[in-house]
């Protein structure tokens, strides 16, 4: 897990484009939306192509953004849990 | 030099040929062919903040950039009301840059970063973010810059009161051929807003 948190943290900063912050700057539990990162909604969907790209995995329901996106390990565990394989 | 009652441009900012100057004077000079390694140059050399840059198109970067030099000494939301301050814009080639880049994307899953950057208008949506502007706004395209088009258009909004204040000019990229020049027009003394004032300031690289 704490791999694949890792490789989230670069993969976000590299997908966003988020020059002024570092992969090892955002912490596992930091809220990526409003109070934490301040991902706006735009970036909301770039995290959605990233699971696409990356682990090819789609979002069942749009309703379930919020919960998969609050954090690098809510990310860490919706990937585990729904990667090609496991179902 | 005009006095109050008439309009002026009051500041100017020109980026061409890897340059930079503002109210005619050089203040930058870079490499010339890149257009991203000159852009990152610019935000980086005049020390600007603003995380949301690194997200932008070219397009809106290079507005973005020739605005925030050319109101480095300017605080338009003390002057003016929200509403005072219009943008418009020219260019030629739209958002042809950044559609293009779109669509190589959607070839595998389309950029949604790209994709609300498909309208050259989202320059002019940045600079009013950034400076809390709310008052009129357009975009012109054309196929060359058309000084007399600008100067009939932005006098009339100030003289029939719909603006106070107008930044106004052309901002164009296709990939590395690139020119912004912006003018900050106002009834402040500056220089006269002229076809011939504007036509000298977008020609400056040109002698």
């Amino acid at each position: 897990m704490d791999k694949l948190m890792n490789d989230l943290k670069s993969q976000i900063v590299a997908q966003l484009n988020l020059q002024d912050i570092r992969p090892e700057d955002i912490g596992n539990d930091e809220p990526l939306f409003n109070e934490g990162l301040g991902l706006d909604s735009i970036d909301a969907l770039e995290l959605i192509v990233l699971m696409q790209q990356q682990y090819k995995i789609k979002l069942a329901s749009s309703d379930e953004g919020p919960k998969v996106f609050r954090t690098v390990r809510t990310m860490a565990e919706y990937i585990t849990a729904n990667k090609p394989g496991n179902t | 030099m005009n006095d109050e009652t008439d309009i002026s441009i009051t500041a100017s900012c020109l980026i061409v040929n890897g340059s930079v100057y503002k109210d005619g004077i050089r203040t930058f000079s870079g490499e010339p062919g890149n257009l991203n390694n000159l852009l990152q140059s610019v935000y980086s050399h005049f020390g600007f903040r603003y995380p949301k840059f690194y997200k932008m198109d070219n397009l809106s970067k290079l507005g973005w950039l020739a605005t925030e030099i050319m109101l480095q000494h300017f605080n338009l939301a003390e002057k003016y009301p929200a509403s005072g301050t219009g943008v418009v814009l020219s260019n030629a080639n739209a958002s042809l840059d950044t559609d293009r880049k779109y669509y190589d994307t959607v070839k595998d899953i389309p950029s949604p970063a790209l994709f609300v950057y498909t309208l050259p208008n989202i320059v002019t949506g940045e600079i009013c973010i950034r400076h809390c502007l709310k008052g009129e706004n357009a975009f012109f395209v054309s196929e060359k810059f058309d000084a007399p088009f600008i100067h009939q258009y932005v006098s009339n909004m100030i003289n029939n009161d719909i603006l106070q204040c107008c930044i106004c000019g052309w901002v164009d990229v296709l990939g590395d051929d690139y020119k912004a020049a912006l003018f900050l027009v106002e009834k402040e003394p500056g220089t006269a807003f002229t076809v011939e004032s504007i036509n000298k300031i977008y020609e400056l690289e040109n002698g």
